[in-house]
């Protein structure tokens, strides 16, 4: 037997599943190679995104931001304006419709906060397919609003008590549902993760972020960006940003990961910059893991980043060193996330908070005459609770919560 | 058969074919509750007739496992059990029990993370017969199956009711000591019933084990002499029981000499089956 190239990224990807997957995942690989080619599928495709989704995004030049930088000229890829308001809906509205067309009745999905829950209950919507999203039991506790959210959509959500009852639980537990029901169900992976070929096919469908900038980017200034940045958890709205612009070795990328309460601490999910080569959920990659292969919990104050591994593709980037990798902590992503609220009157999702938080950092990194590109992956409303609290624990957001009208704007921490 | 493929539990089936009997293959999450209660449930096992043992390295993530073996092999994890453990508990208990395969059943990370030849040479060190890895595939193994032949290691590949026949024939010739086929879709645990569909599929995967001369054995739900008779009546060489034990072991887990006693039985009445 010879060592397969199926979905490698150099060393990482492949597949690692339990056998019974196998004739699935070649069933969605053929089904995926022939419909991506085929004119109808692009057609239908770009009918949901365009009419259903809202693209394209706008590439919104953040004016207050860069005079406040003194720094470069700063462009922001609005996909927190989507429906749904993140990222995440380009994917399952591709997958969605794949599922349809192979003929599957059903839909599995794994859900964090609850966004991507959320953006698959919407595709499942569209197509009549019959819904049931795995969140682990703590999140179902912590995010009542999109549980209410996903049943308004018309999915099921199952609440995973397995584990330590959070994100990567909840990938377990789906993949042990679509093991047991693998005939009927389409398991629609919400970030480049999972075995072959669901981290080059969600890849795909995310790819329409990055062709977008360079569009508009080419339009509005004439050339490519200098440096392109964004957000990692799994890393498919980085990866969607990154992918068209991997062969123009001009352009700058920049991921950033969640450090949590630091690096240092116990409490981050800084995979790429503190995790080790492992194989988990179907595919080879960097994993936070104890000595012994035991994976460890991730911890970010932003569920969509809360995960102990990233795409297969990453790791490659890492280690090929296309991409620059690098930690914002959770304090320093919800200054950015009040400064840019009050800069530019957009709120973004914690997640994007920290590629601009990385921005705030290292903008002396960046020349004035240089263009930086940093995608929004979603919009913070969803936020809003968590970051209150922070406030109110931190003491800076004392005076304006008693009565919440009249008073000074908060201060960026 | 090649010299190195002749590892304990090639023979072991060899001896039994003789003999006209079938394998009992018995699975528990390796030192659990506790290592002491462990080794007498494994030696329980044996004396009633268990004729493989397989010890599972608990992982933190079993994906192929239903919520019985997850339970167990968390609250392992939780209690301190690390591979090593596993390693010297393997080493223990063939002090006493030399001729019964022991094997390892562990997911890929536990196995690659960390150096995979040292890995495998620890555990052939402590005199452990093999391996079965749930989640690994055919075309990732090349440098496990490798390092394995070397070793004289058994590498069991596993199969599901819905592999190709192509793809049989790959996890046959790949696998050494004998092939394990997933009776059902779905994790680890017990059935109520089996259906039609996996019959079937013992049948054709036995068509083409036995073309490659290397037994099969099946397991997932097996949970009474009945299930096991009809595997072995659709052409199982062995029948691999893991739930139905860990079940009676966390039922009876405050009183010893009640479990020890129902695992005693239960086993006797598989074995007979397999007679």
């Amino acid at each position: 037997m010879k060592q397969s190239n199926i979905g490698k990224f150099g060393i990482f990807g492949g597949r690692h599943v339990p056998e019974t997957l196998i004739p699935a995942l070649d069933e969605l690989d053929y089904n995926y190679q022939k419909l991506k080619k085929n004119k109808q599928f692009q057609k239908e495709l770009t009918y949901l995104l365009q009419n259903y989704a809202g693209r394209p995004t706008p590439l919104y030049f953040a004016k207050n931001l860069t005079k406040y930088l003194k720094g470069p000229k700063i462009f922001l890829k609005r996909e927190d304006l989507l429906h749904s308001g993140a990222h995440k809906i380009n994917n399952t509205i591709g997958q969605g419709l794949l599922a349809y067309k192979m003929g599957k009745k059903r839909i599995i999905a794994e859900t964090g906060a609850g966004q991507h829950g959320v953006a698959t209950a919407m595709a499942s919507a569209i197509f009549g397919l019959e819904t049931v999203i795995y969140m682990g039991a703590k999140d179902v506790g912590r995010q009542q609003s999109n549980v209410f959210r996903m049943n308004l959509l018309n999915a099921k959500v199952h609440p995973v008590t397995s584990g330590s009852m959070t994100l990567k639980d909840s990938v377990n537990e789906a993949l042990r549902d679509w093991i047991t029901n693998v005939e009927t169900t389409h398991y629609l992976i919400g970030t480049v993760m999972g075995p072959h070929p669901f981290p080059t096919m969600v890849r795909d469908f995310q790819s329409i972020i990055g062709r977008e900038i360079k569009e508009q980017i080419t339009q509005e200034t004439g050339s490519l960006p200098d440096s392109i940045i964004a957000c990692i958890g799994g890393g498919s709205n980085a990866i969607g940003t990154f992918f068209p612009f991997i062969n123009d070795n001009k352009v700058r990328l920049y991921g950033v990961e969640a450090g949590g309460k630091g690096v240092n601490s116990k409490h981050h999910a800084a995979t790429l910059s503190r995790g080790r080569i492992g194989i988990l959920h179907g595919m080879k990659s960097y994993f936070l893991q104890d000595e012994y292969g035991q994976i460890k919990e991730a911890h970010s104050i932003s569920a969509g980043l809360d995960y102990p591994g990233v795409g297969p593709e990453h790791a490659y980037l890492r280690d090929n060193k296309r991409v620059s990798y690098s930690v914002v902590t959770d304090d320093e992503a919800i200054r950015a996330y009040l400064l840019l609220s009050k800069l530019e009157g957009i709120i973004p999702a914690l997640e994007s908070s920290h590629a601009i938080a990385y921005l705030v950092k290292n903008s002396k990194k960046f020349s004035e005459d240089n263009i930086v590109v940093v995608t929004i992956s979603g919009r913070g409303d969803k936020d809003l609770q968590i970051v209150k609290e922070r406030l109110e624990e931190t003491g800076s957001f004392k005076e304006s919560n008693k009565t919440g009208v009249e008073k000074k704007a908060i201060s960026d921490a | 058969m090649p010299e190195t493929e002749r590892n304990k539990v090639s023979m072991l089936f060899e001896k039994l074919s003789k003999k006209g009997e079938k394998a009992l293959i018995c699975y528990v999450v390796g030192c659990y509750p506790d290592i002491e209660t462990s080794k007498e449930i494994v030696s329980t096992l044996i004396d009633s007739g268990a004729d493989i043992i397989e010890i599972g390295i608990p992982f933190s993530d079993p994906m192929a496992d239903g919520p019985i073996i997850q339970a167990a092999s968390l609250k392992a994890l939780a209690r301190g059990i690390t591979p090593s453990t596993c390693f010297r508990f393997v080493n223990e208990m063939k002090k006493k029990y030399s001729n019964t395969p022991f094997l390892f059943m562990t997911y890929s990370n536990i196995v690659f993370s960390n150096n995979l030849r040292n890995f495998l040479t620890a555990a052939k060190k402590n005199q452990v017969d093999g391996f079965i890895i749930p989640d690994l595939n055919i075309e990732e193994s090349q440098e496990y199956v490798g390092i394995a032949r070397q070793l004289g290691l058994a590498t069991i590949f596993l199969s599901a009711p819905n592999t190709a026949k192509k793809r049989l024939v790959e996890i046959a010739s790949i696998s050494s000591g004998f092939v394990y086929m997933v009776s059902i879709f779905g994790t680890t645990g017990s059935r109520s019933k089996f259906e039609k569909y996996t019959f079937d599929a013992v049948s054709k995967t036995k068509e083409i084990t036995n073309r490659h001369k290397i037994p099969l054995a099946v397991g997932f739900g097996i949970s009474n002499p009945k299930d096991g008779r009809n595997m072995i009546k659709s052409g199982a060489d062995g029948i691999i029981v893991g739930s139905s034990l860990l079940k009676l072991i966390l039922e009876n887990e405050n009183d010893k000499e009640k479990m020890l006693f129902y695992l005693g039985s239960f086993i006797k009445e598989l074995k007979g089956v397999c007679r």
